[in-house]
C-alpha cells in the first residue's frame, strides 16, 4: 500500500513516499487495461460540402446534420472543421429564411443557432481543403481553421456533393482527383497526424474515391459504387428542393440512436442504408485498418469520449504568504495603457499648392497667348 | 474547268525554302524543346539527399557522465592506494533521520558542480547510520545519490574490479536517474513496429504532450453558483509562487504562456448521486469520462498560436450538490477529489460547504486556499509534461521534489526523451520530406525549404554527436533547432502539390498547341529528305 510521511519543518517540506512493489505493479496494470481499447486521446471531424448554388441545397442539409450529430455526440466545436458554401439559409430562394431543413414537414432545422462555419462560400476549394488536411496553412491562419490533430487522434471526414468515377467536383469550378486524396491522406500519415481516420462519402460513384488509398489505419464508406448514382431523398414541395440524400438520411436516423456511452460498433454502421432503401449499393473498405471493424465502436469517431485517470498523487505545498499589492505600488496608467503618439500626416507647407498652380496656369498662357485667359474669367 | 498549275520554282528558290526549312527544324529542335522544357518544369531547389539517406540509417549513442565518489570508509585502505579517492566529510546530526539526509543532500550538492545530464553518486560505507535499515540508495533533489555499499569485502581488488562489483546496483541508479529502456521506446513510440513498447510505456507516452516548441496553459475557475458563493481565488500570487518556478526550470524544452478565467454558471454536465452513507454527492469513475466534453465548449482560449492546451479547471460545487466527493473504481474517496485526461488537462472538485453553516447570509465570500489547489495542479501538470509517476526500484528512495515542483534528475530525465523523442521525429520528418518530393513529381521546392532542410540536417547531427559526448544541454538544444527547422520546412504552405493530372489528359493539353506546329515541319523536313534522296539516286545513276 502507500505510506505517506511528512515532517513538517519551516521552509522545508519532506516527504516520504514508499511504494510497496505490488501495490505498484496492480496500479499499473489497471490504468494500462482502461486506456487500451483504443488507442486515441481526442477526435476531430472534418465536414466538406462540396457543392453551391440553391438546388444543391441537399448537399449542405447532408453537411449540417452530420455536424449536429457530431455534436450532440460531444466533438466541440473546436475540433470541427466545418466547409460549406453557407448560401442555402440566407438565399432569396428560401421560403423560411435562416433555417436549413433536414426533413420534409420542417421538423429539423439543422441550421440552428449556434453553428460554426469555419470556410464558407468562395473558401472552399480543392487546394483550401488539402491545406487543412496537410496542415500547410500559412502562419496567419486562425486556430478554428486548421485540423491541430497529433499521433492519437481519431479523424472523421465526411465529403458530400457531386462526383464521378475517381473525382469529386467542388463548387462547379475544380475537381480534386481520388489520387491527390490518396496523397494527402499519406502525407497525414507521414506526419502522423491521425491514428485512425475513417472516410465517409455521399455522392455519386463515391466509391472510386477510396479505390486509391494506401496508408494505414484507414477506413472508407460510399454510399454507392462505382457507374451507380446516389439518390436523393424526398422533395419538400414547400420549400421547393430535395432535402436530403438517401445514404445521409439513414445514416442520421442511425446516429440518432446513438449517445456518448452506446456500444455499437462499426459492423452497424456497415449496414445502414441497403440497397432496398438506397436503391445504390453502399460500399466500404476496411483493408487498411488494423482493428477489427466489429470492435470500433460509433463513439470512437463520430462522438468524444475522453479517457481520464484519478489524479492520486499530490504535491504537499506550504500556503504563501501573500504580499497584497499597495495601491501605490502598482502601475500606474500610464504605462498600463501605452499610448502612442499619434502619427502627424505630412501636409506640405502652407501656399505651397497656390503657389505651384498659379505657376502652371501663368507658363499655360505665357505659351499659348493671353487671350484664353477670357475663358477662364 | 480548274487545271491544277504547280506553280514551277526555279532553284535557287527551292534551294532557299530547303534551307528555311532546315533552319525552323533546327530552331524549333535545338532551341524550342529545351526552352519548353526549361519552363514547364517545377523548380526544385536542391536537397542533401545523400545525408538525408544517412538519416534513415541512424543510431542514437547515449552517454551519461557519473561521477563515483568514494566516501571514508568504503575502500580499505590497499584499495585506497589504488584509487584517486575525494575526500569529503559529512556532518552526521542526531535529530531526525530524514532531516540529517535532506541536509547531507544539500552539502553534498553544494561540493560539486554538476552539468545537464550528468549523475553523482557517493558511496557510503555499508554500516552507515545516514541511511535507514532497509533503504540502500537515497536519491536528492539535485544529480546526486547516496548508495550504500560493502565495497571493502573485495579483496585484494583495484580500481576495475571495485567499480565492476558496483556496477549492476550503479546501473539500476542510472535507470532510475537518466533513462530505461523503457523510456527510450516510449519517445519512440510512434516511430516503432506497434508492440516493441510496453503497455505501461505506451500509457505514460499517451497521457503526455509530444514534444511542441510551446504550451498554452489556462486555468479556469468554475462557479455554477455566483447566488450562494462569492469566490476569491488570488491566482496570479499562486502561479507565481508554485506554477512559475517550474515552468523556469523547463525553459530549455519549451515556452509557456499562462491565463486564467472565472466562468459563472458553468456546470459539469453528469448528474451526481446523493450517497446517504457518506452523507455527500458522489460522483464515479465512470461518470467522469463525460464531465470533459459540456465544460470544454465553453471554455475560450485567447491562444493565438497553434500550440498545445492544457486546462486546469477549479470546480465549486453548487450550494445543493455540495460536497460532491469522486470515487475511484473501487467506490473509495480520492484524497485530492481530482481527475484528468491526457492530453488535455485536469479537473478538480473544491468543497466548501465547511466553510459556512445553514443560516449565513448569503452570498457568502469565500477564499479558496491556493496552496492546496495548486498542489493538485501542479502535480497534474508535471503528468501532462511527461515527468513519470515515480515508480522507484525496492530499495530505493527518491527524495520528492516539493516547492520546486521539479527535481534536477527528474528534468535531465524528461530532457533524455525529449532530445531522443526530438531526434527522432525530426529525422523522420526529413527522411519522409524527401521520399514524399521524390515521389509526388510536381511539387515546387523552393529556395527557402532547401535551406530549411539543410539547416535541420546540420543542427541533427550536431545534437546526435552531442548526445554521443554526454552534453545533455546542447543536445537538447540542437535537437529543438532541428525540429523546428524540420517542421518549418514540413509544414512550409508552398509545398502543395500541383493540380495532378493524368496522363492523357497531359496530351490533351499539348496537342493542339504543337501539332498544328509541327506538321508543316516535319512534312517539308520529309519531303526535303525525299528529294536528297532522289537526288543521290540520279548521282549514282549517273555515275554509273
Amino acid at each position: 500500500g502507500w505510506k505517506r510521511g511528512s515532517s513538517f519543518l519551516p521552509g522545508i517540506d519532506v516527504t516520504d513516499t514508499k511504494l510497496s512493489t505490488s501495490a505498484f505493479l496492480l496500479l499499473h496494470q489497471a490504468r494500462a487495461e482502461r486506456f487500451f481499447r483504443s488507442d486515441h486521446t481526442n477526435n476531430w471531424a472534418v465536414l466538406v460540402c462540396t457543392s453551391r448554388f440553391w438546388f444543391n441545397y441537399r448537399h449542405v442539409a447532408n453537411t449540417l446534420s452530420v455536424y449536429r450529430s457530431v455534436k450532440r455526440l460531444g466533438i466541440p466545436d473546436s475540433h470541427i472543421v466545418l466547409m460549406l458554401a453557407d448560401d442555402m439559409a440566407c438565399n432569396h430562394r428560401n421560403p423560411k429564411p435562416a433555417t436549413v431543413f433536414s426533413h420534409k414537414n420542417m421538423e429539423l432545422n439543422v441550421y440552428g443557432d449556434d453553428v460554426e462555419v469555419d470556410y464558407r462560400g468562395y473558401e472552399v476549394t480543392v487546394e483550401n481543403f488539402l491545406r487543412v488536411l496537410t496542415g500547410r496553412l500559412p502562419p496567419s491562419t486562425p486556430r478554428s481553421k486548421r485540423l491541430l490533430s497529433d499521433d492519437h487522434s481519431n479523424i472523421l471526414i465526411y465529403l458530400t456533393g457531386h462526383g464521378g468515377n475517381g473525382f469529386l467536383k467542388f463548387q462547379d469550378s475544380e475537381e480534386i482527383s481520388n489520387v491527390e486524396l490518396a496523397d494527402a491522406f499519406e502525407q497525414m500519415w507521414q506526419k502522423r497526424r491521425y491514428n485512425e481516420l475513417l472516410f465517409i462519402i455521399d455522392t455519386c460513384q463515391g466509391a472510386s474515391m477510396y479505390e486509391r488509398f494506401y496508408s494505414p489505419n484507414l477506413m472508407a464508406l460510399a454510399s454507392s459504387q462505382v457507374g451507380e448514382d446516389s439518390l436523393s431523398h424526398q422533395p419538400d414541395l414547400a420549400i421547393g428542393v430535395h432535402l436530403m440524400d438517401r445514404y445521409t438520411f439513414y445514416l442520421l436516423e442511425f446516429l440518432e440512436d446513438i449517445h456518448p456511452a452506446s456500444q455499437a460498433n462499426m459492423n452497424d454502421l456497415f449496414k445502414v442504408c441497403p440497397k432496398s432503401q438506397c436503391v445504390s449499393t453502399p460500399g466500404h473498405r476496411t483493408d487498411l485498418f488494423q482493428r477489427d471493424p466489429g470492435s470500433v465502436l460509433i463513439t470512437d469517431f463520430f462522438g468524444s469520449v475522453r479517457k481520464v485517470e484519478i489524479t492520486m498523487e499530490t504535491i504537499n505545498l506550504t500556503p504563501h504568504t501573500e504580499t497584497a499589492l499597495a495601491y501605490v505600488d502598482q502601475l500606474p496608467v500610464a504605462q498600463i495603457i501605452h499610448q502612442k503618439p499619434k502619427q502627424k500626416d505630412w501636409h506640405p507647407p502652407d501656399g505651397f499648392i497656390l503657389g505651384l498652380w498659379t505657376l502652371i496656369l501663368l507658363v499655360f498662357f505665357r505659351t499659348y497667348g493671353i487671350k484664353h485667359l477670357k475663358h477662364i474669367f | 474547268i480548274g487545271m491544277k498549275v504547280r506553280p514551277v520554282l526555279s532553284d535557287p528558290e527551292k534551294q532557299r525554302g530547303r534551307s528555311a526549312a532546315v533552319a525552323i527544324a533546327a530552331l524549333v529542335i535545338a532551341a524550342g524543346i529545351p526552352l519548353w522544357w526549361k519552363t514547364t518544369e517545377t523548380y526544385r531547389a536542391w536537397l542533401p539527399a545523400a545525408r538525408i539517406s544517412e538519416l534513415e540509417a541512424l543510431q542514437l549513442e547515449l552517454r551519461v557522465e557519473v561521477e563515483v565518489v568514494f566516501a571514508r570508509g568504503t575502500l580499505s585502505p590497499e584499495q585506497q592506494k589504488k584509487v584517486p579517492a575525494s575526500r569529503i566529510t559529512y556532518e552526521s546530526c542526531c535529530k531526525s533521520k530524514s532531516l540529517c539526509l535532506v541536509e547531507a543532500d544539500h552539502a553534498l550538492h553544494t561540493l560539486t558542480e554538476t552539468s545537464c545530464g550528468s549523475v553523482v553518486i557517493y558511496i557510503i560505507p555499508e554500516a552507515s547510520a545516514l541511511l535507514p535499515q532497509d533503504m540502500r540508495v537515497y536519491v536528492g533533489r539535485s544529480r546526486t545519490a547516496l548508495l550504500r555499499s560493502q565495497v571493502a569485502s573485495v579483496v585484494g581488488a583495484g580500481l576495475p574490479e571495485v567499480l565492476a562489483a558496483l556496477d549492476p546496483q550503479m546501473e539500476q541508479v542510472l535507470q532510475t536517474m537518466s533513462f530505461n529502456h523503457q523510456d527510450v521506446t516510449a519517445a519512440l513510440t510512434d516511430r516503432l513496429r506497434p508492440g516493441l513498447s510496453t503497455r505501461d510505456s505506451l500509457a505514460d507516452s499517451m497521457r503526455a504532450f509530444k514534444s511542441s516548441p510551446g504550451y498554452e496553459i489556462t486555468f479556469s475557475l468554475l462557479n455554477p453558483d455566483p447566488k450562494h458563493h462569492q469566490l476569491h481565488w488570488d491566482v496570479e500570487a499562486a502561479l507565481d509562487a508554485y506554477i512559475y518556478p517550474l515552468l523556469h526550470k523547463m525553459a530549455p524544452v519549451a515556452n509557456f504562456s499562462v491565463d486564467s478565467q472565472i466562468l459563472y454558471y458553468a456546470v459539469l454536465g453528469v448528474n451526481p448521486r446523493y450517497d446517504a452513507s457518506a452523507s455527500a454527492y458522489t460522483l464515479s469513475a465512470d461518470s467522469l469520462a463525460h464531465v470533459i466534453n459540456p465544460v470544454e465548449a465553453r471554455l475560450g482560449s485567447n491562444a493565438a498560436s497553434s500550440n498545445p492546451v492544457l486546462n486546469f479547471l477549479l470546480y465549486v460545487p453548487d450550494s445543493l450538490h455540495s460536497p460532491l466527493i469522486i470515487r475511484n473504481d473501487q467506490k473509495q474517496e480520492v484524497a485530492s477529489n481530482a481527475f484528468h485526461s491526457p492530453r488535455w488537462g485536469g479537473i478538480m472538485v473544491y468543497n466548501v460547504d465547511g466553510a459556512y453553516g445553514n443560516d449565513t447570509q448569503f452570498p457568502v465570500d469565500i477564499a479558496i486556499d491556493m496552496s492546496r489547489v495548486m498542489g493538485v495542479f501542479l502535480s497534474q501538470l508535471r503528468l501532462m509534461l511527461g515527468f513519470q509517476q515515480t515508480g522507484a526500484p525496492p530499495g530505493f528512495v527518491l527524495e520528492a521534489a516539493g516547492r520546486e515542483g521539479v527535481a534536477e534528475w527528474e528534468l535531465d530525465r524528461l530532457l533524455w526523451s525529449r532530445s531522443v523523442e526530438n531526434v527522432a521525429t525530426a529525422s523522420a520528418s526529413i527522411t519522409s520530406l524527401a521520399q514524399l518530393l521524390d515521389q509526388i513529381a510536381n511539387i515546387v521546392i523552393n529556395d527557402n525549404i532547401a535551406q530549411q532542410v539543410a539547416s535541420a540536417v546540420t543542427a541533427l547531427q550536431a545534437a546526435v554527436a552531442e548526445l554521443e559526448a554526454g552534453n545533455l544541454a546542447l543536445a537538447l538544444e540542437h535537437s529543438r533547432e532541428a525540429i523546428s527547422a524540420s517542421e518549418r520546412a514540413f509544414f512550409d504552405p508552398s509545398l502543395l502539390h500541383l493540380l495532378y493530372f493524368p496522363d492523357d489528359q497531359k496530351f490533351a493539353i499539348y496537342i493542339p498547341l504543337f501539332l498544328p506546329m509541327c506538321v508543316p515541319i516535319l512534312l517539308s523536313l520529309l519531303k526535303i529528305f525525299r528529294e536528297v534522296q532522289q537526288h543521290r539516286a540520279e548521282k549514282r545513276a549517273k555515275r554509273d
